[in-house]
């Protein structure tokens, strides 16, 4: 019988060892898709650690995916940390993109100073907007918000494909399914000239010691802190569930709408239907990689980042399906899971003798 | 008359450290055949990890355990030492244990549960017949009576722990250990347990039982062990021994008995006139109760659980919605019933459940101090918590109550019962509240946290507070309660004054004997038997 029992005081060594065997193991287990894609497999991985920290360029590119996994990951912690599980992160990014084209793109023009502003807030009332209705349906009948934001990220998508290629298509786009491209005025400046680091970092970073004060400061941090270790005891207490619930709901939907702004208005321009590969879904992983810390997640963000775009450029570079991509990076994620298991308890073998007849 | 039996059990310099903490230090111990050991002891004291040595969960870091092995070895009568470490051996060696969170599976029956481990899975049905006849057998010598086909699923938390111990007879134990055995059973079925446990020693069975209520050990064992900070600090017959004897050794310093000062009630505080409550499953939780308490009094809110209590201090804590009926708190009616409104009117509220709705472990003690004053100005300012505030009160609180704690800043799950009690009693008291709610203040509380616990609510009452005690505990009733009311089937009786009312009239109101005083006698003894109905 295998048993898991916590250890009394987790060791500094493994502590400090434990993302590195972690990394180890992650390659060890990817070995086996590569071989079997008849790919070899330390080349593989040479390619891979080139194609993320192998020059400026690539480092840059790392930041660039990081971006929208930072603010995606810091919704799904802030709701997390208070037990609403928002597993709807990737529609409410992409209505935040669609809010952002539809402000951002004629709508009404303006300096860089208003228009800007006026994506970001649009962007995030969106994803607000959208993460209220399973929030509500959950605090009043008690729906389950998991199924609700999942399923509502698939009408999200059909929606947003509605639209581009309907009412918001953009004439100009040679019958692509796209909107029109945001104004000049109300894209997010790049940082650093030629490469795809956008403002939207600087966005993602402040939002992250927004959250981070914000939960251990105010008051209502207090309150969600409280709803989510302990409803009943929060309710006790006088701390309001449902009013708590709402509050993190809108703050977490509005998290991801920003993440969308930052693709859309930092980034592509124009809203298409392949804008995100997922990284409301990653975001989750962000979020539990970093245990739900603000902080940690911009950290949490960069590694995943960093994972997905070796990965791609391992499977371009070597010609690989990207699904061995995928593969990789789930894998070590996994494998990060669990070494966190396993600094925090330890495995118990006990032996099962033959009962006595 | 247990100095002549033969020795069944020994337990050797045993010593047992966790990190810095030595949980047993060299504790030694002796077990004949045909008695009763009560094993006594405050919550960590190191009774439960003693016994957990002895049955082979743990292993000592010093000391051996020695056993009887009876007629499977040889037969001279000499001790063998059971290997450490190994439960498997613990119950070859006849040694069985009784856990208080019982280890049973609720979806199968009682037969299956007695035989499940016991004997091979691939054989069940061809063994049953023979478990059957061997457990027909075990209930007649014993006394413990089970529907051995009913879902162990359904029966109630008594009968669970018959079969418990059914259990460990089936597997032949000679030793049966059993862990707090009375925490989850009404006074009656407590009685039965000790009937059964006697009836075992009698027929040469050799029992330990751990405990940290000194009735449960007078009444029940022939020689008591005291545990005291891992060490065993002292050991005599029970015969002899009494309550301050034994609670002194348990705790290490004398305990003052708590005394209510007299004093005359001052003006009506809470009026419930004849409020009703319906519960989530449409059901009249509460019926008419009506009940005036003044300020300065403790009313006492006797009856078996179950019977309504949960009603009135859900309404009174907020949780709970009044169906019918008028609630005048300080000569106001309350109109919102909600904890909040209920915070602000100034009800202090002790939960049943500590754990659950008292305290959030995973938050900091400081902060669980805050828990319901977070949004007044005293710790918010501009939606900012006022940290400097908080940790003023947490320290004051934790000096005040004598919160032993590693700090303000440790989480509230690392307390023991007692100090998480303190906590909530010190959030409950803040602002002097006018009333006081306390639902089961003391239950699973050690000798010293409840008589800590008594102390402030004598207190509170002193110094003008109106207090609702709600409790299970009949000698708790009587030595702080002004009046006492009993509640049954949702209908709260009138109060009636403590000086002079006798437990008989309690228990047959508790019964549901509306008018005590024409009661056949007869007819109640019959409703005290019936311990079934009382759990």
């Amino acid at each position: 019988m295998i048993r898991l029992e916590p250890r009394t005081q987790p060791s500094r060594l493994l502590s400090a060892l434990a993302p590195v065997l972690a990394a180890l193991a992650a390659l060890c287990l990817a070995a086996i898709p590569l071989l079997a894609a008849g790919a070899p497999v330390l080349r593989s991985y040479q390619v891979m650690f080139d194609g993320a920290f192998g020059s400026l360029f690539s480092l840059t590119e790392v930041v660039a995916r990081a971006t929208p996994l930072m603010l995606t990951g810091l919704a799904a912690a802030i709701a997390f940390r208070a037990r609403l599980f928002n597993i709807g992160a990737e529609g409410q990014l992409y209505v935040g993109a669609l809010a952002a084209v539809a402000a951002g793109s004629g709508l009404f023009e303006g300096p860089s100073v208003v228009m800007i502003p006026a994506v970001l807030i649009a962007g995030a009332l969106a994803g607000m907007a959208m993460m209220l209705v399973p929030t509500l349906l959950k605090v009043k009948l008690g729906a389950d918000e998991i199924v609700v934001t999942l399923l509502l990220n698939f009408v999200v998508q059909l929606f947003v494909q509605m639209m581009i290629e309907g009412p918001m298509k953009d004439p100009m786009s040679l019958g692509w399914p796209q909107t029109e491209p945001i104004l000049d005025s109300a894209a997010l400046p790049k940082l650093i000239e030629k490469t795809r680091v956008h403002a939207g970092l600087i966005v993602a970073l402040i939002a992250a010691i927004g959250v981070h004060v914000f939960v251990k400061r105010t008051v209502f941090g207090f309150r969600l802190r409280a709803v989510g270790a302990s409803p009943d005891a929060a309710h006790f207490a006088g701390i309001s569930v449902g009013r708590t619930m709402l509050m993190v709901g809108a703050i977490s939907g509005a998290l991801a709408g920003l993440a969308g702004v930052g693709e859309v208005a930092g980034l592509k321009g124009y809203l298409t239907n392949d804008l995100s590969p997922g990284y409301g879904y990653a975001g989750i992983v962000v979020a539990v990689l970093a245990r739900l810390s603000p902080l940690g997640a911009i950290a949490s963000a960069l590694f995943v980042a960093a994972v997905f775009v070796g990965a791609d450029s391992m499977s371009r570079a070597l010609n690989l399906s990207s699904y061995i991509a995928n593969l990789i990076v789930a894998l070590s994620l996994l494998s990060v899971l669990l070494s966190e298991v396993a600094t925090r308890y330890r495995i118990r073998l006990s032996s099962v003798r033959k009962a006595a007849a | 008359m247990a100095a002549a039996n033969k020795v069944l059990l020994e337990l050797r310099g045993v010593t047992k450290r966790f990190g810095a903490l030595t949980a047993n230090d060299a504790v030694d111990l002796v077990l004949r055949q045909g008695e009763i050991l009560a094993l006594l002891g405050e919550n960590g004291a190191g009774k439960t990890t003693l016994m957990n040595i002895l049955f082979g969960h743990y292993v000592a870091d010093e000391g051996e355990v020695l056993v009887d092995m009876g007629d499977s070895g040889a037969d001279d009568g000499a001790l063998r030492p059971l290997p450490p470490g190994k439960p498997k051996e613990a119950l070859a060696a006849g040694i069985g244990m009784v856990h208080q969170h019982f280890t049973l599976v609720e979806t199968l029956t009682v037969l299956e549960n007695v035989i499940l481990g016991a004997e091979s899975p691939f054989r069940l049905t061809r063994s049953s017949r023979a478990a059957r006849a061997k457990l027909a057998g075990l209930m007649a010598r014993s006394g413990l009576q089970v529907d051995l086909d009913a879902r162990v699923g359904d029966l109630a938390v008594g009968e669970r722990q018959r079969v418990e111990i059914l259990k460990a007879l089936y597997r032949d134990a000679r030793i049966l250990v059993l862990d707090e055995p009375t925490a989850v059973l009404t006074p009656q079925e407590s009685e039965g347990l000790y009937r059964t446990l006697r009836a075992l020693a009698e027929q040469g069975m050799a029992v330990v039982f751990i405990s940290h209520k000194l009735n449960e050990v007078i009444a029940a064992s022939d020689r008591v062990a005291v545990l005291r900070g891992g060490r065993k600090v002292a050991e005599r017959p029970t015969a002899g021994a009494d309550r301050a004897m034994l609670a002194e050794m348990m705790v290490g310093r004398a305990i003052a008995p708590s005394r209510r000062e007299t004093k005359a009630p001052g003006a009506s505080v809470l009026n419930l006139d004849r409020v009703s409550v319906v519960g989530s499953d449409h059901r009249q939780k509460l019926i008419e109760a009506s009940l005036d308490l003044r300020a300065g009094e403790i009313v006492g809110i006797a009856g078996v659980s179950g019977n309504g209590q949960g009603a009135l201090a859900g309404l009174l804590s907020g949780l709970a919605q009044p169906s019918a009926g008028a609630v005048t708190l300080n000569g106001r009616a309350v109109a919102r019933f909600d904890p909040p409104a209920l915070i602000a009117a100034g009800v202090g509220r002790i939960p049943e459940d500590r754990h659950r709705e008292g305290a959030i472990g995973a938050m900091t003690i400081e902060e669980n101090l805050a828990l319901e004053t977070i949004g007044a100005p005293r710790f918010n300012r501009f939606g900012f918590l006022r940290a400097a505030a908080m940790r003023a009160f947490a320290d004051r609180s934790i000096r005040d109550f004598d919160i032993r704690c590693p700090g303000p800043e440790a989480p509230i799950r690392l307390l023991s019962g007692g100090n998480m009690q303190k906590v909530i009693l010190a959030r409950a008291l803040d602002g002097d509240p006018a009333l006081i709610l306390a639902n089961q203040p003391t239950r699973g509380l050690d000798v010293g946290a409840v008589s800590e616990v008594h102390r402030r609510l004598l207190a509170a009452r002193l110094r003008g507070a109106a207090v609702l005690l709600i409790s299970e505990d009949l000698d708790e009733l009587f030595e702080l309660s002004d009046r006492i009311a009993v509640m049954f089937g949702g209908r709260l009786s009138p109060a009636m004054a403590t000086e002079g009312l006798d437990i008989q009239t309690l228990g047959l109101l508790m019964a549901g004997h509306a008018d005590p005083g024409h009661a056949d006698p007869g007819h109640a003894d019959a409703g005290h038997a019936d311990e079934g109905k009382a759990a």
